[in-house]
């Protein structure tokens, strides 16, 4: 009987494994194989050991917009938190009929491309736009100010398209969640706050961590919303991975900063996970 | 040279500003819709009556491909490309499939050299004849053998004249701290790095160290007066609604905002610009080079190629063709160069392995 269903579980896992490495681990191995090549003049590479790309990546320069942009990404994913754990919270907690009517709002920007929504807040953010014609509305400015092409907007756009990453395993954790026990703490005298400080919070934590992770990954490669809504003028490591295939034709450093991404991203996880706990991981 | 989408339907969604970027990135997707207006297929002949032509989207006169259909009955497929490097990147990763491709100057250079593209046989394009003879040994194709020119432009300053009155032959106004935020730069590494070298009296093509570092130093010194770096047709509207004051352009898109907005003006500053071309090219290993040389011949035609034009608001490289161009167009500002304009312009070339000084310096502007 264990044969027969340890069959069933390979025959059922086989597409995905077969998915999986053709469509990911052939390629990070092409990469990291690339990464160690050496590039030619018009693009191409030669294979080969040339662990120089990897040194190249220590100029201040590259080192700088890594940070940059590992740091952006982390004040995108607070911001995610601090909007997306109210929201989940009323969702679950006060939502009641409307819950799955509201989650699934919450999913609606997801029918659109990423690049059209990017590009509605140039229009809303526009010195013509919505934002700007209010606030002259309402009499808070007298003429358009710049609120495109800034940092801010930036900021704002990379939080508005990750916002539903970290809302979803939020509602999932909480939705888990046995109100009882909340009850349970009033009846032992703790305050509301007390209760959600102490019992409801720290059961969602595996929801807080899914959805930081969810949000703080694709936000350290991302290079579409700083330029469009940035207006080119800073450059993020997804940039200048872009930017070694295209425009500078140098794959073999191209690999190698993607390397290091994935390194340093895989390694900034499992701190991450380490502080705050495998365990409550293991809950979600 | 990185010229997005542009065009028609930026004409119709224009005063939104919602421009070309977002549908750009869209149509540089594989987006095969093949327009096959009579009577297609036929067989007969050697050659399967079917060519893939691979061009920069909206980039085509709307009545040229149906019309070569029409003709000669080959089932014409339009696939759209948004940059010379994905253009590049997409042949050497072999296997597209395309007849006719549309490269840029410089990158027509590294083509040849990367052995992606075959030469012409001129004697299947008779209509040739129609270029213009400024077109004889460039410096991307000295003999001629690999590439025909398909339309070409200048590189300038499209401006809110009416704002900020009229604006010296130069480009001083773009380092103007008196237009601090008005103002936009081409997200576009040589033409960037060629205004600040155009500036300072220097080659576009330059390999120096010194002077690409000079020319950077400029640049960093420009950086916080602008408001970013733009593609040509992200900046065109901005400058049209008043949004800036100032952006530095493609001349087409230039005309196409002169012709909606009279207070506007676009100049061609001293002492030098960049003149550059796109050029039609058959890639080795194309399945149909019979009928991309007849519809590479067919382009060239007067007619044609005065249609193309008065569609892309760009300038026509066939001589044959310029009697036909609209008047309206030909009375915008710039669009007619005379002689002592024309020369003074230069053609950007492959700087070979400088290219990667040239990126890296582009980015320590942008980070700075």
């Amino acid at each position: 009987m264990a044969k027969g269903w340890s069959l069933g579980l390979a025959a059922l896992l086989a597409p995905v494994t077969l998915w999986l490495g053709l469509f990911f681990l052939v390629p990070l191995l092409f990469i990291v194989a690339y990464s160690f090549g050496t590039s030619g003049a018009y693009g191409g590479i030669t294979l080969g050991f040339n662990p120089g790309n990897y040194l190249l990546v220590f100029d201040p320069l590259y080192l700088e917009i890594i940070v940059r942009s590992f740091g952006i990404a982390a004040l995108t994913t607070l911001l995610c938190f601090l909007l997306g754990y109210p929201l989940a919270y009323f969702i679950v907690f006060k939502g009641r009929r409307w819950r799955n009517a509201l989650i699934l709002l919450v999913m609606v920007p997801f029918w659109t491309s990423l690049l059209i929504r990017a590009y509605a807040w140039v229009v809303i953010l526009g010195g013509n736009g919505i934002a700007n014609k209010s606030l002259q509305f309402l009499g808070i400015t007298d003429g358009p100010v710049d609120l495109i092409f800034t940092p801010e907007a930036v900021l704002l756009g990379m939080t508005y398209s990750y916002l539903p990453f970290m809302v979803l395993p939020l509602y999932a954790a909480l939705e888990k969640f046995d109100v009882r026990l909340k009850e349970a703490g009033k009846d032992l005298g703790a305050s509301r706050w007390q209760t959600f400080l102490r019992v409801t919070f720290p059961l969602s934590l595996p929801g807080v961590i899914a959805g930081s992770i969810l949000v703080f990954i694709p936000s350290s490669g991302e290079f579409v919303i700083p330029d469009l809504l940035g207006g080119s003028r800073t450059v993020m490591t997804g940039n200048l991975i872009q930017n070694q295939f295209l425009q500078s034709r140098d794959w073999a450093f191209g690999s190698a900063l993607s390397v290091i991404l994935g390194v340093l991203l895989l390694v900034a996880i499992m701190f991450y996970i380490r502080r705050v706990g495998t365990d409550k991981l293991e809950g979600a | 040279m990185k010229r997005i989408s542009r065009g028609r339907f930026l004409r119709t969604m224009g005063a939104a500003g919602v421009a070309g970027s977002t549908l750009s990135v869209l149509a540089c997707q594989p987006n095969t819709s093949a327009q096959s207006g009579g009577g297609g297929g036929g067989g007969g002949g050697p050659e399967e009556k079917v060519l893939n032509f691979y061009n920069w989207s909206d980039y085509v006169a709307e009545s040229t491909v149906p019309d070569f259909v029409k003709q000669t009955g080959i089932k014409v497929t339009q696939d759209f490309f948004s940059s010379n490097e994905d253009l590049l990147a997409k042949l050497q990763a072999g296997g597209t499939g395309y007849d006719v491709i549309v490269p840029s100057d410089y990158m027509v250079a590294i083509m040849i050299k990367s052995d992606v593209v075959q030469k012409l046989d001129m004697s299947q394009i008779p209509n040739s004849k129609n270029v213009g003879k400024e077109y004889e040994g460039l410096s991307y194709d000295p003999k001629n053998e690999y590439s025909l020119p398909y339309q070409w432009g200048t590189t300038g300053i499209l401006y809110n004249k009416k704002e900020i009155g009229q604006l010296p032959e130069s480009w001083d106004p773009l380092w103007d701290t008196e237009f601090e935020g008005e103002m936009s730069m081409l997200n576009d590494t040589r033409e960037t790095f060629g205004a600040a070298l155009y500036r300072m009296g220097l080659s576009v093509n330059t390999t120096d160290t010194g002077e690409l570092q000079r020319a950077a130093d400029e640049l960093k010194k420009q950086k916080p007066l602008l408001r970013g770096y733009f593609d040509s047709t992200e900046a065109r509207p901005l400058v049209q609604n008043g949004d800036l004051l100032m952006g530095h352009v493609f001349s087409g898109d230039a005309f196409l905002a002169l012709s909606e907005n009279p207070d506007l003006d676009y100049v061609v500053p001293k002492p030098a610009a960049t003149r550059w071309t796109d050029n039609m090219c058959i890639p080795n290993g194309a399945e149909h080079p019979q009928n991309a040389h007849k519809f590479i011949n067919y382009i060239l035609g007067a007619k044609t190629g005065a249609e193309l034009s008065n569609y892309t608001y760009y300038n026509t490289p066939n001589a044959a063709a310029l009697p036909m161009i609209d008047d309206a167009l030909k009375d915008l500002p710039g669009y007619v160069l005379p002689g002592s304009v024309f020369e003074r312009l230069q053609v950007i070339a492959d700087p070979g392995e400088a290219t990667r000084e040239y990126e890296r310096l582009f980015t320590e502007v942008k980070s700075s």
